[in-house]
């Protein structure tokens, strides 16, 4: 039998780099922009524009019409190609009436602006910052209650609890990994936390036991079937007998979820695309470190029970 | 193997049909849709709803902005509602949206509106409370006019409260409409208002109290002297509130306000003709606006990944699970228009996230089945007879398909709750796309696959049992 749990190093030291690089990412993100993870307007209030001109136009008039309006520290960029005349601009919150004078102003003294495809988005700093405590509060919120969940499903295996903390491990490696890689788009692409973002942690922080929990299913039912097996062994049978479905049925997932990065809808990428990556990670923590994690836990209060008995 | 039970092939059969029926783009009856009891009579409607970043549009979200020691409570955020509510209908647009988000929060969500410092505008400023003469006929709630200090920007209206004369009990009954056109004469407005409360009768009847200013006084017992039996309309932001009829001259500048009011009709008009204004300062938290043609783009594009990836996912299962996998895939068919005719039938606003997690959930869908059918594997492996593989594989399958269907539910229920407290209609529309697929996954993989499986073993057992590659073994 192919045997998984044995070169556990091997994946604790690969998880251990993707880490290492997680941080890496969001210390760069830190040093150049003094966020581990570059946050967006719906944590931290201001405003974005997406205006589409109908010719070309330069980077400086647009800024000026901005700085006329007291709006001096605007952040002007082209999206897509040249000839697309896409600019994206982001300054502190504008009010409404602002919108209206900036939009006109534009019209006039930079181009014509396509409105059907105007696109702009104001958030007051007050409700930002309202915003990230409810999301941190609704993370904390969400680990806790998957980790009772699973607690609970496995109230009657022996030592219940280690199933619990080898889910928590697995899931904050999701986490790390899935944050790392942001911080790293944000360097690269400037990508943002917004809303989406937190809804893609929240995604990633419930089905860190999908994969997790069908194994540890496969172990509750495999102990009692080979008692004359070691732990290890158990453990390796029932990850070789599930890892089928898990590789199947991540396949299907990362199907569509690349299906709508590729052909979807250009907004929600970033979106996907880190529930992408934790996903992945999550059915590779599962295998890979949450499961022989447990091999470990056990091989040590063996040994330690058999010090005692020594002793 | 339990029997294959011919009904259930046939219920799912029937459901699929229904469904596929709803889905289809296509003009339905009318009959059928006003079967739709649990939707709001008059807006019965078997159609797909997109949300505004989908359709494009101006979404702003308000937040009540208390001035130090006024009184805050579920009521007067209510009234402020239905108050923006009122306003945002003048602006004449379709299907606009005026909703709370948790207690101290209203949003709007304005289709196809161009300017926002408009739109902004009209949903904060201050209402106009005018009484004006009805010009002989009573004019029916909700009616828009145009009086002497102007006319309506856009038409349209908005029921408030029922039926109610000056100074008398006398019901009325209300037939005519507006002529076109016609300018009615305002008498008051609501600056020449100096109280206004609320009161109920001996016959335990609720009535509205008021009084004017001295000036406004003379002007309306004049006016009331001159006009007994007539109609007085009062009307907020153009639109006609309530009609009574004037019952005696009412010279000291105090009358009152009396109909078939309930409590809350009652104490709505009396805060209405109070503060004309809305109760609570809003302050405006966020707005932002799609463009409509970049909200159709991201229509085309999900629908174009959603298609490609569901095929693939189709195809893998095809190849992969052979016969039960082609099973699986009529489950999946099904899963689709099912959750396709719900979003049409509840109904469901569709946002560009929440297509992303009812194509996500269609491609998760399958990890039902294919622990269902994995299980069956092992069990013939191991040298099982088909039937029984098949209720081995389903049976012991089920703890694993419970726990991750329910811890699902858990994450998409906080989310749910995030995002109605923020008014991050985006998250929610992630939450309730996967939710529903969650439960109606249970439906179709479960109890559908089952179903096929069975029926198909039923009729070719031994013909399966020898040729097992077809079942992917």
């Amino acid at each position: 039998m192919f045997n998984i749990v044995q070169k556990r190093r091997w994946y604790f030291l690969f998880s251990g780099a993707l880490i290492a690089l997680s941080l890496a990412a969001m210390l760069v993100s830190y040093v150049r922009f003094g966020q581990p993870l570059r946050i967006g307007i719906d944590f931290t209030g201001g405003s974005i524009f997406v205006l589409q001109f109908e010719e070309a136009v330069s980077e400086e008039q647009i800024r000026d019409v901005f700085a006329d309006r007291g709006l001096d520290s605007a952040i002007v960029q082209a999206l897509g190609s040249p000839e697309e005349h896409r600019w994206q601009v982001r300054t502190r919150e504008v009010t409404a009436d602002e919108v209206g004078e900036i939009l006109t102003a534009l019209e006039e003294q930079v181009g014509a602006i396509d409105r059907d495809a105007l696109t702009f988005d104001t958030v007051e700093p007050a409700i930002g910052s309202e915003v990230a405590r409810a999301a941190g509060l609704a993370i904390l919120v969400a680990s806790l209650i998957i980790v009772a969940f699973m607690w609970f499903s496995f109230r009657n295996v022996p030592n219940a609890f280690r199933y619990g903390v080898c889910t928590i491990a697995g899931m904050s490696h999701n986490l790390v990994i899935a944050f790392g890689f942001y911080a790293l788009m944000g360097v690269v692409a400037g990508w943002e936390v917004d809303s989406l973002f937190l809804t893609a942690v929240l995604t990633v922080i419930g089905f860190s036991v999908q994969d997790v929990i069908v194994v540890f299913d496969r172990i509750r039912e495999n102990i009692p079937k080979h008692r004359d097996e070691p732990f290890e062994m158990v453990v390796n049978r029932s990850i070789l007998e599930t890892i089928h479905r898990s590789l199947a049925t991540q396949l299907n997932a990362m199907f569509v979820m690349v299906a709508i990065i590729l052909f979807g809808g250009m907004t929600i990428r970033p979106f996907i695309s880190v529930l992408l990556v934790g996903m992945v990670s999550e059915t590779y923590s599962a295998i890979f470190i949450a499961v022989p994690l447990l091999v470990v836990w056990e091989k040590a209060s063996r040994r330690r029970a058999a010090a005692q008995a020594a002793a | 193997m339990r029997e294959a039970k011919t009904w259930r092939l046939v219920a799912i059969i029937v459901v699929a049909l229904v469904s596929l029926f709803v889905a289809l783009n296509i003009d339905h009856p009318s009959w059928v849709e006003s079967v739709l009891f649990w939707q709001p009579e008059g807006q019965r409607d078997i159609a797909l709803r997109l949300g505004l970043d989908l359709q494009g549009g101006l979404k702003v979200l308000l937040a009540a902005d208390p001035v130090e020691g006024q009184e805050f409570d579920r009521n007067s955020m209510e009234t402020a509602r239905r108050i923006v509510e009122s306003r945002v209908n003048s602006l004449g647009l379709t299907e606009p949206v005026v909703q709370a988000q948790g207690e101290r929060r209203i949003i709007v969500e304005l289709p196809g509106v161009e300017n926002p410092e408009q739109a902004v505008e009209t949903i904060k400023g201050t209402a106009l409370l005018e009484f004006v003469d009805a010009a002989g006929n009573p004019l029916l709630p909700g009616t828009v006019v145009t009086t002497s200090l102007g006319g309506p920007e856009a038409v349209a209206g908005e029921e408030i409260t029922g039926t109610a004369s000056v100074t008398g009990t006398t019901a009325l009954t209300q037939t005519e409409s507006q002529a076109p056109d016609q300018v009615y004469e305002t008498i008051l407005t609501g600056a020449d208002l100096a109280n206004v409360g609320l009161d109920r009768t001996p016959q335990n009847e609720y009535v509205i109290p008021f009084e004017l200013k001295p000036e406004a006084a003379e002007t309306f017992g004049q006016y009331t002297a001159a006009h007994v039996g007539q109609f007085l309309c009062i009307v907020l932001d153009k639109s006609v509130i309530s009609c009574p009829r004037i019952q005696e001259p009412i010279p000291g500048g105090q009358g009152s306000i009396s109909g078939a009011f309930t409590l809350e009709e009652a104490r709505q008009l009396a805060v209405q003709l109070r503060y004309g204004a809305l109760p609570i300062p809003l302050r405006v938290e966020s707005f932002n606006r799609v463009g409509a043609t970049l909200g159709e783009q991201s229509v085309n594009r999900s629908v174009r990944a959603g298609v490609i990836g569901l095929s693939v996912v189709l195809l893998f299962m095809l190849v992969y699970y052979r016969l039960p996998g082609a099973l699986a895939d009529a489950a999946l068919i099904v899963y689709v228009l099912i959750n396709f005719a719900l979003y049409k039938l509840v109904p469901i606003t569709l946002t560009l996230p929440g297509i992303a997690g009812f194509i996500l959930s269609a491609g998760m869908a399958v990890d039902a089945n294919i622990l269902i059918f994995e299980r069956m594997k092992e069990e013939l492996r191991s040298g099982r007879r088909l039937t029984r593989a098949i209720e081995m594989g389903f049976e012991r399958a089920w703890p694993s398909i419970r726990d991750a269907q329910l811890s699902t539910l858990i994450i998409t229920g906080i989310l749910f709750l995030f995002g109605t407290n923020f008014g991050a209609s985006i998250v929610k529309g992630f939450a309730i796309t996967l939710a529903l697929g969650t439960a109606v996954n249970l439906f179709t993989a479960v109890f559908a696959t089952r179903t096929f499986v069975r029926h198909v073993a039923a009729v070719a057992e031994d013909w399966l049992s020898e040729r097992k590659w077809i079942l992917g073994v």
